[in-house]
């Protein structure tokens, strides 16, 4: 009969044991979380233990803005100070023309019987940080749960659509941004109405009409607004201006390049919009075994 | 070569858990700047850094358990796919373990061009995962950060090492 001596020391499973344990927890975990979303509460956990931690880390960031705000020096707040009231003027000669507009597309509606459009309010957030992960354009802001951020609300910049709020933590909120390869903001040509799906393609300032049939009629220069018809985002925000036009007998549909109207890779602060939506009840879903997980929640 | 011989070692004062818990605690903190622009593309993934130090220099201290949470943490940090730091990181603490007797044999600079190999697995392991989810190829630049994470390797290990090193007795002659 064999006998094997009892080892000395203890040291639990064998290496590639664990390994194989942990690795196959990870696997669990990964398919868990990317295709049924089941691990929001975990998340949200480890995100309030991990929250000092990323304060600690942006501190010194927030000193060295701090300090150089400091030193700002006196010419250069004139000048800015100018330029500002320079810009209020003219804002407010827009307002004023808006606010006649806004009080006639009301009574013309009325007297259509159209749905009267919401107004929407907005505020001010602060972009934390850029996640770090090369795959995916998205932002980290300091709004979340407790400043009643929700899931799906569109962030806008000072010139044009930023993205919207895909998960929400206590205390940030994480925003994917209209480059995000997994992004579709439902758009107008400005010039014309046409309408059409605008996805990002994960690289910084390049996004694409897709779906485009060759002989649309889309020009360089046109000017893509949300067209407000999927219900996350609010008509006529300016998303995108079309750049490139190629079209090739060889393929089914233009490729049609646009470059984003908002600074998706250069902004400190952003807008959170709240719109108060009152859309038809959503139809119900139909059965369909090929829908990927890709399409955003709302 | 019959020439070469083991690198020489320290004596050093045993590594307390707490030790390793508190370097992996600034490795994540260094993970979490704002990093931005082209300093993200050369950006070394610290954690894996410190994860595969503690792995060859202290492979009974450093638990692949520690190393699949600090992983979860770097999932949540980055919004990425649950798991896929997890992942990465226990397969980098296994290799770790496996190699640390042969990795240890060498002196400091052949040890960094060992290691390179090891961050590019795992490079490799986020990269599939990230392609399986349907993610494009980010490009070669993605894998700058291994090379710099080699490069830093050195300097690490002489950092990790001066609160190991025994204090001078005071008392002796």
């Amino acid at each position: 009969m064999e006998y094997q001596a009892p080892p000395f020391f203890k040291t639990g499973p064998t290496p590639l044991a664990r390994l194989l344990i942990l690795a196959a927890l990870s696997l669990v975990l990964l398919v868990s979380d990317g295709r049924f979303h089941y691990l929001a509460p975990v998340r949200q956990v480890a995100a309030v233990i991990l929250y000092p931690l990323q304060r600690i880390a942006l501190a010194p960031v927030g000193i060295a803005r701090r300090i150089g705000n400091f030193f700002v020096t006196h010419s250069s707040l004139r000048t800015e100070n100018v330029r500002l009231a320079r810009e209020n003027f003219a804002n407010e000669g827009m307002l004023q023309e808006l606010k006649a507009l806004r009080a006639e597309n009301a009574r013309l509606r009325a007297l259509l019987g159209a749905r009267q459009r919401f107004g929407v309010s907005a505020t001010a957030a602060e972009v934390v940080y850029a996640a770090r992960d090369p795959f995916s354009r998205r932002i980290i802001i300091d709004k979340g749960m407790r400043d009643e951020v929700e899931a799906g609300q569109p962030v806008v910049d000072e010139e044009g659509l930023l993205g919207q709020v895909t998960r929400v933590y206590p205390w940030l909120a994480e925003v994917t941004l209209v480059t995000d390869k997994s992004h579709f903001v439902p758009v107008q040509n400005l010039r014309n109405g046409l309408r059409a799906v605008l996805s990002g393609t994960g690289s910084d300032g390049v996004l694409e009409l897709r779906f485009v049939p060759v002989n649309a009629d889309h020009q360089n220069g046109d000017e893509l607004v949300t067209s407000g018809i999927d219900g996350v985002y609010p008509p006529g925000l300016p998303v995108a201006r079309v750049s490139q036009v190629e079209r090739s007998a060889t393929r089914l549909f233009a490729r049609i390049t646009c470059t984003p109207v908002a600074g998706v890779s250069n902004h400190t602060q952003v807008l959170l919009l709240s719109a108060q939506r009152d859309l038809a009840p959503r139809p119900a879903e139909q059965a369909n075994p090929r829908r990927k997980g890709k399409a955003r929640k709302r | 070569m019959a020439t070469s011989r083991p690198a020489p070692q320290e004596i050093l004062l045993p590594v307390k858990p707490g030790y390793i818990a508190l370097t992996l605690v600034a490795a994540l903190l260094l993970n979490l700047l704002p990093w931005s622009g082209y300093w993200l593309w050369i950006r070394p993934d610290f954690v894996a850094l410190v994860v595969l130090y503690w792995c060859i220099e202290q492979p009974r201290k450093m638990g692949f358990i520690a190393a699949w949470l600090v992983g979860l943490f770097m999932d949540v940090a980055d919004g990425t796919l649950f798991g896929q730091h997890a992942l990465a990181y226990t397969v980098l603490a296994y290799a770790g373990v496996v190699l640390h007797r042969r990795v240890r044999m060498f002196a400091i600079t052949p040890q960094a061009l060992h290691v390179i190999p090891l961050f590019l697995m795992n490079d490799l392991i986020i990269l599939t995962v990230r392609m399986l989810g349907g993610a494009d190829f980010p490009g070669w630049h993605y894998f700058i950060g291994s090379f710099v994470a080699g490069a830093l390797w050195p300097p690490l290990s002489a950092l990790l090492k001066i609160p190991l090193r025994p204090k001078p007795d005071p008392y002796h002659v």
